[in-house]
């Protein structure tokens, strides 16, 4: 069964005027159909009002959809009575680490969503001990999140969804405001998330390096799903991309750029090694 | 307009338990019409540091002077200065507020004491620099993209007229494409009316690509001050405070470690690109 089946999404956010009479609606997503199998890595990536967001936020129904349907877990996210269940699979992080943050000491940020799932004492901790682990924080488990930096603070959010257990976490620009190391510290959590412990991930970012690890790229435009693929399918695309306002890895430019100026190299270079093989290839070929 | 920095500390919460040593003997010249990029790890002092330029924060100790005039001194004009050196914070598109896009960026100007038909033109230009025509005056800041949000705030800014523009992350955020149009949209204004630019920036691709010098904050102190080349050669240093080189840097190392010759000092596409071509021209030379 797929964690998440979305057919033909649509979603209004309605205009209101200062009487609170509606006024109009802007259509954020239009048409959406998507599926994630468990244990998928998924990269959603779009322009600024692409409807990414909005999406995300139907994965564990903060927003319910206009037209269409979407189940999280076999959960139709319509019905309030799964509400806390469908919160329980899907977990959101959002940018902001700041935002997110509200214990005074990691440990008991940590705890906040397990307590309010009313757990027993002694799993809550055990919950909170292991999901600090997962994300190599619980060293810092007695300190203030204050002192912390920007990517352990975004460290201790995702802690704090992972306590929960969910089948499934949202991340919404989760290193937007992260420097390069913070940035790399998030993304390898992410992955070591899904690889080790099989959580199905999805993951929004303007940063095309981080959509490279995931197992399938979605590109949104308009509210719609405009192209879909492996990374190296998505990043072949090197013009399909910018005219989507959007870009490829640096790795990919280059290579770009080196065709351009005539180099006979193959498309969709993502790493470092596979542009020296391609050029040893071209010289040896000359 | 220059600025000089020498010997400021900064200290948050003094005298009490919260004390926090944020800035440590900062000293530093910045001339007129260069482009700076200031990168840090989160929670360096970066942001700390600019917020002082325009007088926002008070220095615990040391001096910074402006054009040679210390903006400490007694009777100095701190509302000149903040006409001077516009502070361009993170997420600006927050502290949009009018009800259309024109009377926002007319706040600034207006608030400077021109008079109606000054400030309206100064806000027409301002748009017209960040690229946002007649069709965006009448429209809701709240109805804008993520990236003309940013726009609209940045032409606030602008519209002050300022000599020197800092900017706090202006593109955290954003997608490629605005991005982009960002950071060319300073790089005109840098070029062309010869403004001086100071970009704290997260992005080392973007710092390398635009900056003439880059000053590395670690711990409330200056790390390094160079040329992009220079700072991004050191790539260790760099990475031990939490930064990284840009990765085009680490496409060249990883050339050379399977035998290519290519430079090291390498930090954007258009270099990285000549320089591979170079080498396997050179490679052509040595066949014949």
């Amino acid at each position: 069964m797929d964690i998440i089946k979305g057919n033909d999404l649509v979603y209004d956010y309605i205009k209101y005027n200062d009487e609170g009479e509606r006024m109009a609606a802007v259509r954020a997503i239009d048409g959406v159909d998507i599926d994630v199998k468990p244990g998928d890595f998924i990269a959603i990536l779009g322009h600024n009002g692409s409807g990414k967001s909005t999406l995300a936020k139907h994965l564990n129904a903060i927003l319910t959809p206009t037209k269409g349907t979407l189940y999280v877990d076999g959960k139709d996210t319509r019905d309030e009575h799964k509400l806390w269940e469908i919160r329980q699979t899907a977990g959101m992080v959002f940018q902001n680490p700041d935002n997110q943050i509200i214990g005074t000491v990691v440990d008991e940020d940590v705890a906040f969503g397990p307590e309010n799932m009313g757990l027993p004492v002694e799993e809550l901790w055990a919950r909170v001990e292991s999901a600090l682990g997962a994300v190599g924080m619980w060293k810092y488990r007695s300190q203030s999140p204050n002192k912390l930096s920007g990517g352990q603070k975004q460290r201790v959010a995702i802690a704090g969804v992972v306590a929960m257990q969910p089948k499934c976490i949202v991340l919404d620009e989760p290193t937007a405001m992260l420097d390069p190391v913070g940035r790399q510290e998030v993304i390898a959590t992410v992955q070591e998330l899904n690889r080790k412990h099989g959580v199905t991930v999805i993951l929004i970012t303007h940063y095309m390096e981080e959509a490279i690890l995931a197992d399938r790229v979605l590109v949104m435009a308009g509210g719609k799903v405009v192209r879909q693929g492996t990374p190296r399918e998505i990043f072949s695309q090197v013009d399909f991309m910018r005219s989507q306002r959007l870009d490829v890895p640096q790795v990919t430019r280059l290579a770009d750029e080196l065709k351009k100026a005539g180099l006979d190299l193959p498309d969709g270079i993502l790493t470092a090694a596979e542009l020296a093989d391609a050029l040893e290839k071209y010289r040896g070929g000359e | 307009m220059s600025i000089e920095i020498e010997n400021l500390n900064y200290t948050y919460s003094a005298g009490t338990v919260f004390e926090v040593l944020a800035l440590k003997d900062i000293s530093l010249t910045i001339p007129d019409g260069q482009f700076v990029g200031i990168i840090g790890h989160t929670g360096s002092g970066k942001s700390t540091l600019v917020q002082h330029l325009n007088g926002l924060l008070r220095a615990t100790s040391g001096d910074i002077r402006v054009n040679g005039e210390s903006i400490y001194s007694e009777g100095y004009n701190m509302k000149a200065l903040r006409s001077k050196v516009g502070l361009v914070f993170q997420y600006p598109e927050y502290q949009l507020f009018e009800t259309d896009v024109f009377t926002d960026v007319c706040f600034g100007p207006k608030n400077q004491g021109l008079s109606r038909k000054d400030a309206e033109k100064r806000a027409r230009e301002a748009m017209d620099a960040v690229g946002l025509d007649e069709t965006y005056d009448r429209v809701s800041p709240f109805e804008l993209s993520g990236g003309q949000k940013r726009r609209a705030a940045i032409a606030g800014i602008l519209a002050m007229e300022p000599e020197v523009l800092v900017l706090d992350e202006p593109t955290a955020g954003l997608d490629p494409k605005g991005r982009d149009d960002i950071l060319d949209m300073l790089d005109g204004l840098h070029r062309d009316r010869g403004m001086t630019i100071i970009l704290v920036s997260h992005s080392m691709e973007d710092v390398a690509k635009y900056a003439d010098r880059i000053i590395v904050i670690n711990e409330g102190s200056i790390l390094m001050d160079d040329v992009p080349s220079g700072v991004f050669a050191r790539s260790e240093e760099i990475e031990a405070v939490g930064l990284a080189a840009p990765q085009v840097s680490y496409i060249m190392r990883t050339l050379r470690e399977r035998g290519w010759e290519t430079g090291r000092n390498v930090t954007t596409i258009e270099e990285a690109k000549e320089e591979i071509l170079k080498a396997l021209q050179n490679k052509e030379e040595h066949k014949c």
